[in-house]
């Protein structure tokens, strides 16, 4: 496939009257990417998306594709394909008539239209429901007609805006597989809206996190779990804990205990975050550094999984998960101590 | 409670009926005059309808104008319930009040309106002037259904239609108005049903020169009684009756006056 | 805003026609008919355009103001009758079996789709002293003779509440379907019966749209003509029939036409007043 589909979004802004759903974002995104949008409602990722597709028409900054500037361009002209949060499938057309929409109002010819069709059909694994009626199918294969006919024409841009959330849980992971996989064979730029960090996480080459109009955190999934760059990012991709202390004379100082990181900080607060997976109980000694003395007060222990909630002191409790075959043996009141290992620990906040 | 709840139906039922009842009785009397117990059975005032032309005229008249108005006031309907709901304007709620106000004031108001507006073109007593006062008279009832229908609609159905490519006209060709169609017909058949019930605006605007059947009736009512007006009544009642019956059985008749969908559901 | 739904040109043009259509067809009217309430009245039906205040000052005589109070009182009761039957009837309505509810629906709406005219000719018909109730009693031995009880002011009255009482269970019947029956469930583990369950807990919460189907049934009757003029002497006719007959067969049309007037900004006025009154209230209950 021809890698086309750049987009380059530059200072984009967007106000609705008082309030700034998009505060100013710069984006270069590479084609034949799935890029996740990610954040809390709210925080933008539909109206950038609807900036790129046209629907919204962006107070300040400009949309390129390709180095072409699309922003004053309407939506039929932008070559995209959209995924919309409803499906917003034709009720009075059948299946084929859906997929066939786009090329039926180009005049294409009736032949071409229902050989294409046919094709489309096969690409989402839906061959022989041509004729049904929308309302006649299930909600996995609504989806999967609505993928087929915004790719219908092959369109350089592939845009969804939550696709899955109207589904139950374990259809939403099956099809979090086959339209990654989907994408993955055509090379399709595909941008993807998204609240559910798992769904990014499973799907996208690329995550931007979003949060109250900005960018957090741009990077690949697991860079951005291993590496967040701030709290927000930290908390609101798995599961975490964010230890807030001071640096004084270059040395960080959790509730008083020194910790070392994996890189120089300057003096004044600071944010570790650190994740429950690598954080170890200790029931006999406590560590002179990365460690915190607490008592237990919660345990979790559901066989697969066993979490430890521990008070060390901090605004909340330190949670300790792992295992079964690192479970430890502790009851709630146990004094205990929570070792951070220092590759562990990543400086989220210096503020 | 019970027994209130089977006396208060019945009440009400037969409070709807004895009237339409009473009717039928007379229709079918062999004599001219009304009298209870009636003297003997006869359809033939019924066959009066078809064969007076008086009465066939009427009920052509009406019908001519019924038909023509409504497609008017559809026509006049339609075009505002879909701008109003498909764009932000900021006038929106003036314009549409100015489309419910004819329906919502008294006819007399608006009979008496028409009557001095044609007057004062000099174009009277024509059923020109009728088709056109009962179509903006009750362009009201498209306005609301297609209004309605407009609100029920996928927003993001005309969103999705441009991004495969649809220019605005031609997303509104393809896939709101076959969406508005079911709508704009049910505003089509309250707006005839009015027009060929419709009696002061027809009345006051054409006088004596274009009769309806609601005008031929109360005519012919000042000059006595004949049973071919309750042959008439009776036509009304059965047809309306009818239609009715064909939308319970074949339609979803609760779902159009406005059930609550959970209520289609239960079944007790 | 969406982008989409951003008007052009394009959407002006085509509201154009409608709006053109209103406003030929419906506010032109209107401002005529203002306008020929100040012209001067000529025998014969006539009217020539000048600025006189003589029918407006017709308006302060007493016949008009008599007029003026039968028609609100009567439309008053009659929506106040209608909507008092109509509320627990719509109530017990969408609690019925799916059969029974039908029926009745059907019912309702055929009733509905009769016109003014075929109404008031039954009930003429049925109030009458050739062919109804009393009739039926007579010929039952209830009775030694018929009698007719129309014209008078209760055929006026049932007239009006018969053409009234559809368009209020049609106003009452989505509210009140979706009624959840979990309320008045709740309410009567609590100890209330049926009837204080009813008063307490479904009356309050259709306050709103109980006013509604009042006012809907008042504006409604104090619009009908021919039901006051079928069934009623001189006496009890409404304004719709007073403005009518003034229009037509006494030939006064500026006077009709300042009428007209007063009762358009009668009846905004009533939905205005009482609405508002009812928006103040709300909540306190």
């Amino acid at each position: 496939m021809l890698a086309r589909g750049g987009l380059r979004l530059e200072g984009l802004v967007k106000r609705f009257g008082d309030v700034e759903a998009v505060a100013g974002v710069h984006l270069e995104l590479p084609p034949g990417q799935l890029i996740s949008f990610l954040g809390p409602s709210g925080c933008g990722k539909t109206t950038m998306l609807r900036m790129i597709a046209g629907l919204e028409r962006p107070t300040e900054g400009r949309v390129y594709l390709d180095e072409q500037d699309i922003t004053d361009k309407p939506p039929h002209v932008r070559d995209i394909g959209m995924v919309f949060q409803t499906l917003a499938l034709f009720p009075h057309l059948t299946v084929a008539g859906n997929i066939g929409y786009p090329m039926r109002i180009r005049g294409v010819p009736k032949q071409d239209i229902e050989a294409r069709v046919e094709e489309l059909l096969g690409l989402v694994s839906l061959h022989g429901l041509g004729d049904r009626r929308i309302s006649q199918l299930s909600g996995g294969q609504r989806q999967r007609v609505a993928t087929a006919r915004a790719l219908a024409l092959e369109p350089r841009l592939f845009l969804l805006d939550e696709p899955l959330s109207a589904l139950d849980a374990n259809l939403r992971e099956q099809l979090q597989v086959e339209l990654r996989l989907l994408q993955q064979k055509l090379g399709i730029t595909t941008i993807m809206v998204t609240h559910d960090q798992r769904e990014a996480m499973t799907m996208s080459d690329l995550v931007v996190v979003m949060n109250q109009g900005r960018i957090e955190q741009i990077g690949e999934p697991l860079d951005v779990y291993r590496r967040p760059e701030t709290p927000f990012v930290a908390s609101f991709i798995g599961r975490t804990n964010l230890l807030r202390g001071q640096v004084t004379d270059g040395e960080v100082r959790i509730v008083g205990r020194p910790f070392d990181v994996d890189r120089p900080v300057a003096s004044g607060p600071i944010t570790l975050s650190v994740r429950p997976e690598d954080a170890h109980l200790q029931t006999t000694t406590t560590p002179e550094r990365n460690a915190l003395p607490g008592r237990v007060v919660f345990v979790r222990d559901l066989g697969e999984l066993f979490e430890c909630y521990v008070d060390c002191g901090l605004d909340e409790p330190v949670v300790v998960a792992g295992s079964p075959r690192e479970r430890v043996e502790v009851q709630q009141g146990q004094p205990v101590s929570v070792a951070f290992p220092r590759e562990a620990c990543v400086v989220v906040a210096e503020t | 409670m019970r027994a209130l709840r089977w006396v208060l139906t019945t009440m009400v039922v037969a409070f709807i009926v004895a009237p339409l009842i009473i009717v039928a009785v007379v229709s079918i009397n062999a004599n001219r005059y009304m009298d209870f117990p009636p003297e003997g059975f006869s359809l033939h005032w019924y066959a009066e309808l078809w064969n007076d032309t008086g009465w066939r005229d009427a009920i052509t008249t009406s019908l001519s104008v019924a038909l023509t108005s409504a497609a008017l006031a559809v026509a006049i309907a339609t075009p505002m319930a879909f701008v109003l709901r498909a764009y932000d304007i900021k006038l929106a709620p003036v314009i549409y009040a100015l489309g419910i106000l004819p329906f919502m004031l008294p006819p007399v108001i608006s009979a008496l309106g028409a009557l001095v507006f044609w007057n004062s073109l000099g174009y009277s007593g024509r059923i020109e002037n009728i088709i056109v006062s009962h179509a903006i008279f009750f362009s009201t009832l498209p306005l609301i259904t297609v209004s309605l229908a407009m609100e029920t609609m996928d927003p993001a159905l005309p969103e999705a239609a441009q991004t495969l490519g649809a220019n605005p006209r031609t997303s509104f060709r393809t896939i709101t108005l076959p969406l508005l169609v079911p709508s704009m017909i049910t505003g089509y058949a309250a707006a005839f049903v009015l027009s060929l019930n419709e009696y002061i605006i027809a009345f006051m605007v054409s006088r004596f020169s274009v009769v309806t059947l609601p005008i031929k009736i109360v005519n012919d009512l000042r000059y006595g009684f004949t049973p071919t007006i309750a042959a008439v009544a009776v036509v009304f009642i059965l047809i309306a009756t009818t239609t009715f019956t064909l939308f319970a059985l074949f339609g979803n008749l609760l779902k159009f006056l406005g059930a609550d969908p959970a209520i289609l559901e239960r079944e007790r | 805003m969406s982008e989409i739904r951003r008007p052009t040109r394009g959407t002006w043009a085509v509201l154009a026609f409608p709006l053109a259509m209103l406003a030929i067809f419906f506010l032109a009217p209107f401002a005529i008919m203002v306008a020929t309430s100040f012209y001067h009245r000529i025998e014969g039906g006539f009217y020539e355009p000048a600025f006189e205040l003589a029918s407006w000052e017709r308006l302060l005589h007493g016949v008009f103001i008599e007029r003026t109070l039968f028609s609100i009182g009567i439309c008053l009761l009659a929506g106040a009758v209608c909507i008092v039957i109509a509320f627990p009837f719509t109530y017990f309505l969408t609690r019925m079996r799916r059969r029974s509810h039908v029926a009745l629906l059907v019912l309702i709406m055929s009733a509905l789709a009769l016109s003014e005219v075929i109404v008031g000719f039954a009930w003429t018909v049925l109030l009458g002293r050739s062919a109804g109730i009393s009739n039926i009693l007579v010929w039952a031995g209830v009775m030694n003779e018929p009698a007719a009880y129309q014209p008078s002011f209760l055929a006026v009255l049932l007239g009006l509440c018969y053409i009234a009482f559809p368009y209020c269970i049609l106003a009452l019947y989505p509210q009140l379907t979706r009624l959840d029956p979990e309320l008045t469930e709740a309410a009567q583990t609590m100890g209330a019966s049926p009837w204080r369950t009813f008063w307490t807990v479904v009356v309050p919460i259709g306050r709103p749209i109980i006013m509604a189907g009042f006012l809907l049934a008042f504006v409604f009757t104090l619009g009908s003509y021919l039901i006051p003029a079928f069934l009623g002497r001189p006496e009890h006719w409404t304004l719709s029939v007073f403005i009518s007959d003034q229009a037509t067969f006494n030939a006064n049309v500026p006077f009709a036409a300042a009428m007209a007037l007063f009762l358009t900004v009668l009846s905004l006025g009533v939905v205005g007043v009482v609405t508002w009154f009812e928006g103040r209230t709300r909540g306190v209950a």
